[in-house]
C-alpha cells in the first residue's frame, strides 16, 4: 500500500513543462526594460515542474511518514504535545483575521487589538506578574528579550557590574545560549541527587556580579523547587533578578502562580501550554511577563486601551526596542487564547491537575521496573533512567526510544536533562486517556523484557530503520543536486 | 469546558494507583504559601458555538484585505496563496508533529525540510540553507552574530538606512550588550551610494549589510557594493525578496556571503505580523557557523536514503552557551508551506507572478504620477514597491483612502521624519487593473479632501 514514487524528491519527480499554479494574463501594458539590465537574471531559479496531482501525491504521501499528535500518543517530554483543537485552525483562517497587514492603521483592526491586549491581561494574571509583550517568536526568543529587558534595567540603574547569568545544570540549552547571545557571562549552578537546585553552590556563586537567576520550575525532571521561597529570596536579597523558564507552566497554571512565588519576569510557550499546534518544529510564541518595574524596558509595540479603542504603543522612552520586526506570532496567540476562552478559569485548573494526574498515574504504573531516580511523584512530566537496564541487559534510554515507534508510541525525550544517565522523559499531557496510559506502561514494561540485540536494531516496522548520523555529520549533504 | 477525557471513576482508580486519596495532594510539592487560593481571574468558558460568535464579531470589527484592496508592503505583501498550500499545510500529520527528533517517526518532515533548504539554495543562488530562522527582522541579526562568530574580531557592522527600519531596530536591540559597531550608512538617494560605503568600509567592517530591494522598493547597486566587500574581507549580507528572484539576479550571482529575508511572500498568510518565516542561506564554508536546525541526507541500516537533524554539535541543545543560536522552536509548518509555494510556481510561475509585480506596480506609479503634486520621491530603479511624495498629509490622505476602500501604502514619516510626505505602496500580482484605476481615482479625490 505504500507509495514510493510520490516520495522521491520533488526535484526527482520534477517533468520539464508541468504546471501546477497558472497566473493571469497582464492586464496593464507591457512595458520591456523597466530594470537595468546587469539587475535581472537570464533566467528564473531552476524549481521543480510539476503538476497539481503530483505535487500532492508527493506531500501527502509524504505526511504519512510522520507521527504526530493526530495520530499517535506523543509523550515528548518537556515539548508538552497536548491535542490541538480543530476550532483553533477554523478561527485562525477567518479572514478577519488571517487577511491583516501588520502595519495597517489602528483603527482599521480594532477586534485584532482587543483580541491581543485581553491575551496580555490574561497572561499577565496566570504568570501574577503586571506586564506583559507578546512580541517574541518562541520561547528561546522570549528568554532572550527578558535577559535584554534585565541588562538594560541594571543599565538605567547604573549597575553595569552585573554580567553573570546563573544557570541550574539542569535547565533547557537555550538558557545559556539565550544569556550568551544577550551579551552576559554564564555561570553553571549544580543540580542535588534529588534533581534540586544545590543551595550551596547557589550561594557561593552569586554576588554583586550577579543579573538574573533563570529557573525553570517544575525543572526539567519534573520537580517543584520545595525551596522557591528561599532561592527568591536570596536572588532579591543580592539585588538579582528571577527569571522563570516558563517551558513547564502546564504543570502550574491555576495552581501557583510565578509571580507569587518570586519570579520577577517570565516566557510563557503559548505552543505548548495553551496548545499552538507544533507544526514539526514551530512556530511557537513566546510572551514575556515582567514585574512593573521592568516594564518600562518591554520590547515595543504594546496594545493599550484609551477609553474605548485599542492602539499600538509605541513611544515607551525606556524600551529596549524590538526583537524582530511587527507584532508577533499572532497567529499562535489566537489559538491560545481561543484555548482559553475555551478553558475558562475551571477549566485551566483542570487542565493543569490532570496534566499532573497523568503524570503521576503514568509514573506510578512503570515505576517498579524502571528506575526514576528523583523520587515516586512528579509535577506534569518525569526523568526514568535506562541505567541499569543499560548495565545489566544492554538495554539503553536509546533503544526503548526506538522500539517504542514499532508499537505507534512517538519516543520520549532521550538524554535530557543531562543530570539524569541514559534519561528517559515522559510528558502525557491532560488531553491523554486512562486508558492510552495503561496501554502505553504496558507496552513499556514489554519493551524492557525484550532481547538487548534485538532491540539494538529496532524499530522494525518503521519507514527507515537507525539513520547513519555519523556519515551525515561527516560528509554533509545538505541538498539535493543533479 | 476542557479536553480531559479522565472520568471521576478514572480519576479514583488513578489516585488509587498513586496511592494518594485527592487531586490537592499531587500539589503537596508546591508550598502551602504559594498555592493560587481562588479562581484565576480569567474570562469564563465558552462553548464551540459561543467562541466562534466571540472571535466571529472580533473579525468583523477589522477591516481586512479582502475588505479594502492592499497595497501595504514592507514584508508583508497580499500575494496570492495557491490552494495547495493550505491544503498540503492542513495535513495535522504536519501540524501536530514536533521537532522531527527521532528520524523514523518523522521522514515526512525531515524530506520536507530537506527539499525547503535545496529550494531556498535555488532561489538565493547560495550553497547551504537552514530549514528556517522566525522571521526577516531577526534574520538580520541572526544574520551578524553569524558574521561575528564567522570572523570574531572585526569590530564594525554597516548598514544602509534603506534596510527596514523594523529590521535595523531588531538588529540593534540584539546588539545592545555586545561589543560591536553599528554604523548606519544614510541613504538620501533611496539606496546607498557605493562612494558612501567607500568612504565608511576598512579592514574593521565584518559585514555590510543591505536589503535589496530596498524598504523603499528601490534596487541597491550590489555589484559595486559586493566588490567593495571583497576588497576588504567584509562579509556582504543581502535581504533578499524571494519573490523578486522571479527576474532579478540571485544573491549568490552578485557575490552575495549570507542571503536572508522575509519568506511571507511564499504562500503565507499576513496574520497582522506572524508566524512568518525568516530565510538564511550562505557560502559553504560557513555551514558551521550558520544558526537553526539543518537536515541532512544519510543512509539507515538497511542502506535506505533518508533524512536526519544534523551538525548539531551547532547548537544550543548540545553546545549551550557556545551555540551558534539560541533558537530551537523555528517555523517548520512556514518551511513547508514555503516549499509548497514554490513547488507549486515552479520556474514559470515564480517569473510570471515577479513580473506581474513589476508591471502592475510601475502602470500605478506612472498613473499616480500623473496627479497633482504626485511624484516618484526616487529616481530609482524598482520592483513591485515604490515610493512617492504626495501633496500635504500623507497619513490624511490614507485615512481617506482607508474610507475609499484602499489600505493606501505605508506612510513613511514614522521611520524617516525626512520623508513625511512620503508614501511607499506595494503591488502584487493579485492587483487587478481595475483595482489600480479604482486607486488612482481614490487617491486624486483623497488629495483634494
Amino acid at each position: 500500500m505504500t507509495n514510493n514514487q510520490s516520495t522521491d524528491l520533488l526535484f526527482e519527480i520534477s517533468q520539464p513543462g508541468r504546471r501546477c499554479h497558472r497566473l493571469p494574463a497582464c492586464d496593464v501594458p507591457v512595458r520591456q526594460s523597466l530594470l537595468p539590465t546587469d539587475a535581472v537574471a537570464d533566467a528564473p531559479p531552476p524549481l521543480p515542474e510539476l503538476g497539481e496531482i503530483d505535487l500532492i501525491r508527493h506531500f501527502v504521501n509524504l505526511s504519512k511518514r510522520n507521527m504526530s499528535i493526530d495520530t499517535n500518543f506523543y509523550p515528548l517530554g518537556s515539548c508538552t504535545m497536548k491535542y490541538n483543537p480543530k476550532r483553533h485552525e477554523r478561527l485562525a483562517a477567518l479572514p478577519g483575521m488571517a487577511n491583516l497587514h501588520p502595519l495597517q492603521s489602528d483603527d482599521s483592526c480594532q477586534g485584532m487589538l482587543e483580541m491581543l491586549w485581553s491575551m496580555q491581561n490574561i497572561l499577565a494574571e496566570i504568570a501574577g506578574l503586571d506586564a506583559v509583550a507578546l512580541q517574541p517568536a518562541a520561547g528561546a526568543h522570549g528568554e532572550l528579550t527578558a535577559l535584554l529587558v534585565a541588562e538594560a534595567f541594571y543599565r538605567d540603574r547604573k549597575e553595569k557590574q552585573r554580567t553573570r547569568v546563573l544557570i541550574p545544570d539542569s535547565a533547557h540549552g537555550t538558557n545559556p545560549a539565550s544569556a550568551a547571545i544577550a551579551g552576559f557571562d554564564t555561570v553553571s549552578i549544580k543540580s542535588t541527587a534529588k534533581g534540586l537546585v544545590d543551595l550551596a553552590d547557589l550561594t557561593s556563586k552569586l554576588d554583586e556580579r550577579t543579573a538574573v537567576f533563570m529557573i525553570t520550575n517544575p525543572n526539567t525532571i519534573g520537580l517543584f523547587e520545595s525551596q522557591i521561597g528561599a532561592i527568591t529570596k536570596l536572588i532579591h536579597d543580592a539585588g538579582a533578578l528571577v527569571y522563570l523558564d516558563g517551558a513547564n507552566m502546564n504543570a502550574i497554571v491555576g495552581v501557583t502562580r510565578p509571580g507569587d512565588f518570586g519570579a520577577d519576569m517570565m516566557h510563557y510557550n503559548v505552543h505548548k501550554t495553551f496548545t499552538g499546534p507544533h507544526g514539526a518544529g514551530g512556530p511557537g510564541s513566546g510572551p514575556i511577563a515582567v514585574r512593573g518595574d521592568l516594564a518600562p524596558y518591554l520590547p515595543t509595540p504594546l496594545v493599550v486601551k484609551d477609553g474605548t479603542t485599542f492602539k499600538l504603543e509605541y513611544n515607551r522612552p525606556k524600551t529596549i526596542g524590538r526583537v524582530r520586526s511587527f507584532f508577533g506570532n499572532v497567529g499562535i496567540l489566537l489559538r491560545g487564547y481561543c484555548y482559553i476562552r475555551t478553558l475558562g478559569p475551571v477549566g485551566l485548573r483542570e487542565m493543569t491537575e490532570n496534566a499532573v494526574l497523568n503524570a503521576n498515574y503514568l509514573l506510578a504504573l512503570v515505576q517498579h521496573a524502571l528506575d526514576v531516580p528523583n523520587g515516586n511523584r512528579c509535577m506534569h512530566e518525569f526523568v526514568a533512567s535506562a541505567s541499569k537496564l543499560k548495565r545489566t541487559k544492554h538495554i539503553s534510554a536509546m533503544e526503548i526510544a526506538k522500539r517504542l515507534l514499532d508499537f505507534g508510541y512517538h519516543a520520549p525525550t532521550v538524554y535530557f536533562p543531562l543530570v539524569v544517565p541514559e534519561a528517559l522523559m515522559i510528558e502525557p499531557t491532560e488531553t491523554e486517556s486512562k486508558e492510552t496510559l495503561d496501554a502505553f506502561a504496558a507496552t513499556l514494561l514489554k519493551i524492557i523484557e525484550e532481547d538487548g540485540n534485538f532491540l539494538h536494531n529496532a524499530p522494525y516496522t518503521t519507514p527507515i530503520s537507525r539513520p547513519n548520523d555519523a556519515k551525515a555529520f561527516k560528509e554533509p549533504i545538505l541538498r539535493w543536486k543533479a | 469546558m476542557s479536553y480531559i477525557l479522565n472520568t471521576e471513576a478514572d480519576r479514583k482508580a488513578m489516585l488509587e494507583k498513586i496511592g494518594i486519596a485527592s487531586l490537592a495532594e499531587l500539589f503537596q510539592m508546591v508550598p502551602a504559601d504559594f498555592q493560587l487560593r481562588r479562581p484565576l481571574q480569567v474570562p469564563p468558558a465558552l462553548s464551540e458555538i459561543e467562541l466562534q460568535q466571540h472571535m466571529g464579531e472580533l473579525a468583523a470589527r477589522n477591516t481586512c484585505a479582502d475588505d479594502a484592496v492592499c497595497f501595504l508592503g514592507g514584508g508583508s505583501y497580499d500575494h496570492f496563496i495557491p490552494s495547495v498550500v493550505d491544503a498540503v499545510a492542513s495535513r495535522s500529520e504536519y501540524y501536530t508533529a514536533y521537532t522531527p527528533y527521532q528520524a523514523e517517526a518523522s521522514q515526512g518532515s525531515l524530506q520536507a525540510f530537506f527539499e525547503y533548504q535545496t529550494l531556498i539554495c535555488e532561489l538565493t543562488g547560495l550553497d547551504v540553507s537552514n530549514a528556517s530562522l522566525y522571521e526577516g527582522g531577526s534574520a538580520v541579526a541572526e544574520s551578524v552574530l553569524m558574521s561575528i562568530s564567522i570572523d570574531p574580531d572585526r569590530p564594525k557592522v554597516l548598514i544602509a538606512e534603506s534596510v527596514h527600519p523594523e529590521y535595523r531596530q531588531t538588529l540593534a536591540t540584539y546588539m545592545a550588550n555586545l561589543a560591536k559597531e553599528i554604523i548606519t550608512l544614510p541613504t538620501p538617494g533611496g539606496v546607498l551610494d557605493p562612494d558612501e560605503l567607500k568612504k565608511q568600509i576598512d579592514d574593521k567592517t565584518l559585514c555590510v549589510i543591505v536589503q535589496h530591494p530596498n524598504f523603499f522598493g528601490n534596487l541597491e547597486a550590489v555589484d559595486a557594493i559586493s566588490k567593495l566587500c571583497k576588497e576588504k574581507g567584509a562579509l556582504f549580507v543581502v535581504s533578499f525578496d524571494a519573490i523578486s528572484v522571479g527576474v532579478l539576479k540571485r544573491p549568490g550571482q552578485y557575490g552575495a556571503d549570507i542571503a536572508i529575508g522575509e519568506g511571507q511572500c511564499l504562500g503565507n498568510p499576513m496574520v497582522f505580523g506572524g508566524p512568518y518565516l525568516g530565510i538564511m542561506a550562505c557560502r559553504d564554508q560557513f555551514v558551521r557557523k550558520i544558526p537553526g536546525r539543518l537536515v541532512g541526507q544519510t543512509v539507515d541500516r538497511n542502506n535506505k536514503r533518508c533524512w536526519v537533524l544534523t551538525l548539531q554539535t551547532r547548537e544550543q541543545h548540545i553546545r549551550r552557551e557556545k551555540a551558534t543560536s539560541n533558537i530551537c522552536t523555528n517555523q517548520g509548518l512556514f518551511a513547508l508551506r514555503a516549499a509548497v509555494y514554490l513547488a507549486a510556481l515552479g520556474p514559470q510561475g515564480l517569473r510570471e507572478t515577479a513580473n506581474l509585480c513589476l508591471q502592475k506596480a510601475h502602470y500605478l506609479a506612472d498613473e499616480l504620477c500623473k496627479l497633482p503634486g504626485v511624484s516618484l520621491r526616487f529616481k530609482q530603479p524598482y520592483f513591485k514597491e515604490f515610493t512617492v511624495q504626495v501633496p500635504g498629509d500623507a497619513k490624511a490622505l490614507l485615512a481617506n483612502l482607508l474610507k475609499a476602500g484602499f489600505h493606501g501604502g505605508l506612510s513613511l514619516g514614522r521611520w524617516y521624519p525626512m520623508l513625511g510626505n512620503c508614501v511607499t505602496i506595494a503591488v502584487t500580482e493579485r492587483r487587478t487593473r481595475a483595482e489600480l484605476d479604482g486607486f488612482v481615482s481614490a487617491f486624486r479625490q483623497s488629495i483634494r479632501a
